[in-house]
């Protein structure tokens, strides 16, 4: 039975269509859930609360919500955070002690998990609120390090100034939607406009999806994760490009099949592959979310996620979303091109 | 299609060649590297600083200051230009409010003829639009505001001259390797690979060694103890290890120590003392050679930062543009005094706005981490593609491996930096080229399922999935293009290796796969498809 792929039947005839009504309740059921989720720190903060005190015009306090909504890292929270490796237990009550003797307020301990390989089994990390050039306060914690933990030192500085993580949320934020509008205009460009909105649909599908995963499970929220929301988007829209090409090749090849059935026998015809690239993906990113290490697991949990959803969205959102709207069939002659090869320009 | 087109060979053979030439750098030790003759490439990727250890700061100009800066020179200029003009217009009251500096004239009805004065200070040295504006009220007050334009091309001047002046100060051999780069109009980020303790760095960026020219004026000492300075004077202190006294000085430099071209450590073959030897350049020898010969026998002082070094008599004009400063050196004061004075000065002031730094170490496990975690999503997918797909699957792997070895030298010759997120763009770049793969070999199925022989199938497979390949690969690099855009440091490696990664996975899924099929086609004549 090798090569295995002879597994595969050639020939699919699973209805997606008849699921479609379904799986619409079910996507817009879970995107209004990541919303929920977003806006009130996964179920953690009231979101009113948030807006009443926070400064700024409306939009600014808006953005404040989203930012509580996250587990934001060092990159868009701003401030000072030390790694702390030692090969002696780390008395964090110490640690913080220490902290609170080298500058006043906005102190916070946390464990970590420690590198896997050849360093100190022992460690934590120690957060300042302000930033930067914390020279001295970082001068004094090194002074001081050794009467929490003998042989402990700091392996790692990160210090960033709210100017700046302001400015790496916002342009994250702007990366984002410009990435969403530049496929949609490439759909359109290529396709028709239903497939762009389709597309587009899917895209922020997808997104809304992973954000709220984040929001919800507290995943740390970095600047490595928004390169990773902007490959789903590249991966989801492969995706539905490989769907909609095979859609749009069957709208020329039979001009009276009705709509519904055209979707399900190009999804089905596209099948193989979605499984195929998609196993592919999803196999390589599990060997990166345990090998990875931890810098990179978040990555990883979202490109998993992002891309299970992707598959998903170009299946149930982006083509049923083209059913909705229908799409303009030629008029020219009809099925006779039915069967017979056609040569791709 | 399966009647290979010689140039398709010859291409895949020659990029093939020089990825593996290019590629190779990167797994020798660096000995044999530096033994390989001239012709040969050397470079190899060029590790972020997240997966080497050192550190990055990002500084920011101090606009304020350089926009106060400017206004102070344009009130000098106003005033010149009032003063030049004929008939002369009067003016009091020269100051810098805010963010305009002001004149006022002291005959409000000579302001027709002031706005004529003043047209050439607000016109750009190098034409198109005016650079300051002015407004003008009643009572003869003059305001002139710098545009918002020139601000931003003052602040992107000043971010790269203090690029030179930074490399000159903290890499003053060049042999360090430090990258300075601007980021947009007012920043500059220092990347210094190795460097494990920031503040080292930012003491030497903050060093300020200004040199300054002033002439002496000679007051009675009882003036200046009580405070009464002539105007336009200033009191300066002495360098704390010179031996000098306070002196008072025009409060206008007469130049400064940009006009030096080279400033050396050395003897002074008379008195052995260690002394600062300089030269000026033409403009600095023809000031210093016409001040000197006016003031002769009274002094000048040359102060640093506002302090004096020395304050030697003129004994004769020195015109030769060259010089000595002699301030109680040790060898190693004159030498980094020499050093400092070479940098010159920051243009503005910078400030430290982000800090990272990361322990070698720590870059050292997230290489071996990535790397292992790259070689088992390799390995995963090799054998994923040989389980579904037998020989052709094979042939996708020898595809992939050639892609690899491309994306390598595609790294190593643009000199993009490898990051860890890098890493997790070259996985998904080797998931997602056995895409193309796959969108081939499923369309030749199909083929093959329509009862079409072998060949049709396998010549069909490759036209039609190619528009799939294009349109897919394309929306990826638009993705890619915008983390260019938006993406500081770590982000901008991922860009690198997922646009390297999407070119040459196109390339070599389309082209490589082919003549492998072809080759394979020609030898077995296969009756019906393997897949």
């Amino acid at each position: 039975m090798w090569p295995l792929i002879r597994l595969l039947p050639k020939k699919t005839n699973l209805t997606y269509v008849k699921f479609a009504g379904f799986a619409a309740f079910l996507s817009i059921a879970l995107c209004a859930a990541s919303i929920v989720s977003i806006f009130t720190g996964g179920l953690r903060e009231n979101p009113i609360e948030v807006y009443q005190q926070a400064e700024g015009t409306p939009l600014q306090r808006i953005g404040a919500i989203m930012e509580h909504g996250f587990n934001l890292g060092i990159d868009f929270r701003g401030g000072t955070s030390l790694l702390i490796e030692s090969p002696q237990p780390i008395d964090q009550v110490a640690l913080e002690g220490l902290g609170r003797r080298a500058q006043d307020g906005g102190i916070e301990v946390q464990g970590a998990t420690c590198r896997p390989t050849n360093a100190p089994p022992y460690c934590a990390i120690l957060n300042f609120e302000t930033a930067p050039d914390q020279a001295e306060t970082v001068e004094e914690i090194r002074a001081g390090l050794s009467s929490v933990a003998p042989g402990a030192r700091i392996a790692n500085v990160d210090s960033v100034s709210a100017k700046v993580s302001e400015e790496l949320f916002s342009g994250g934020l702007m990366a984002l939607g410009l990435a969403m509008l530049l496929m949609m205009a490439y759909i359109w460009f290529r396709f028709e406009w239903q497939f762009g909105v389709g597309a587009m649909l899917g895209l922020l599908h997808d997104v809304i999806l992973t954000l709220g995963v984040f929001s919800f499970f507290r995943i740390e929220f970095t600047l490595t994760i928004i390169a990773a929301l902007l490959t789903i988007i590249g991966y989801g829209i492969n995706d539905t490009v490989v769907v909609f090409d095979r859609l749009r090749e069957n709208l020329r090849k039979y001009k009276k099949m009705p709509l519904g059935e055209l979707i399900d026998l190009s999804l089905n015809e596209t099948l193989s592959r979605t499984i195929i690239t998609g196993a592919t993906a999803v196999f390589a990113l599990i060997g990166l979310l345990f090998l990875g290490g931890e810098s990179l697991s978040g990555f990883a949990i979202a490109m998993l996620f992002g891309i299970i959803c992707g598959t998903y969205s170009s299946l149930y959102v982006a083509a049923p979303v083209i059913l909705l709207w229908g799409v303009k069939r030629g008029t020219g002659k009809t099925d006779e091109a039915q069967g017979a090869p056609q040569t791709a320009g | 299609m399966l009647q290979l087109a010689r140039w398709r060979v010859i291409l895949v053979a020659v990029v093939t060649v020089f990825g593996i030439l290019f590629a190779l750098p990167n797994f020798l030790p660096e000995r044999v590297r530096d033994s390989l003759p001239a012709f040969m490439p050397r470079q190899t990727v060029n590790l972020g600083l997240d997966l080497r250890g050192g550190s990055q700061l990002l500084l920011e100009i101090d606009v304020a200051t350089l926009q106060r800066q400017q206004l102070d020179n344009v009130a000098d200029l106003m005033a010149t230009a009032l003063r030049d003009a004929t008939p002369q217009i009067r003016y009091t009251g020269r100051a810098v409010v805010g963010d305009a500096a002001r004149i006022r004239l002291v005959d409000p009805t000579q302001m027709e003829a002031a706005r004529r004065a003043l047209r050439s200070v607000a016109a750009s040295p190098t034409g198109g639009n005016d650079i300051y504006t002015f407004t003008e009220s009643a009572d003869g007050l003059v305001e002139a505001r710098i545009t918002p334009v020139h601000l931003r091309e003052l602040s992107r001047q000043a971010a790269q001259q203090s690029i030179e002046v930074i490399r000159r100060r903290i890499d003053p051999t060049g042999t360090a390797e430090v990258s300075i780069a601007r980021q947009g109009d007012q920043r500059v980020v220092v990347q210094a690979p190795g460097v494990t303790d920031p503040q080292q760095l930012k003491d030497r960026i903050g060093q300020t060694a200004l040199m300054t020219f002033h002439m002496v004026r000679e007051v009675d000492p009882g003036d200046a103890a009580a405070g009464r300075l002539p105007p336009g004077t200033m009191l300066v202190q002495p360098s704390p290890d010179s031996d000098n006294a306070p002196e008072i000085v025009e409060r206008r430099p007469r130049f400064t120590g940009e006009r030096l071209v080279r400033a050396n450590p050395s003897t002074d073959p008379q008195t052995n003392e260690f002394v600062l030897s300089f030269q000026l350049d033409s403009e600095g020898s023809r000031i210093f050679c016409r001040i000197t010969r006016e003031n002769t026998g009274n002094r000048f002082a040359i102060l640093l930062d506002n302090q004096v070094l020395t304050a030697p008599r003129i004994n004769e004009p020195i015109c030769g543009g060259s010089g000595q400063i002699s301030g109680n050196f040790s060898a190693q004061t004159a030498n980094d005094l020499a050093v400092m004075l070479r940098a010159g000065a920051l243009p503005a002031p910078l400030t430290v706005i982000d800090e990272r730094t990361v322990d070698a170490s720590l870059g050292r496990d997230a290489i071996q981490s990535g790397g292992l975690a790259s070689g088992v999503a390799a390995l995963i997918t090799f054998v994923f593609m040989i389980l579904a797909y037998g020989l052709f699957g094979v042939f996708a792997c020898v595809a992939l491996i050639i892609n690899l070895t491309l994306i390598l030298a595609g790294m190593s010759v643009v000199g993009a930096a490898l990051t860890l997120p890098g890493i997790a763009g070259l996985i998904l770049t080797i998931a997602m080229a056995v895409d193309a793969n796959v969108l081939i070999y499923e369309r030749m199925r199909e083929e093959a399922a329509t009862g079409r022989s072998p060949a049709l199938s396998i010549d069909a497979g490759f036209s039609r999935a190619m528009i799939t390949i294009v349109d897919a690969n394309l929306t990826t690099i638009l993705a890619a293009m915008i983390l260019f855009q938006f993406g500081a440091g770590p982000v901008r490696g991922f860009a690198w290796t997922l646009s390297i990664g999407v070119i040459t996975s196109v390339f070599t899924a389309v082209m490589v796969t082919q003549i492998l099929i072809a080759w394979w086609f020609r030898i077995a004549r296969p009756k019906q498809m393997p897949i």
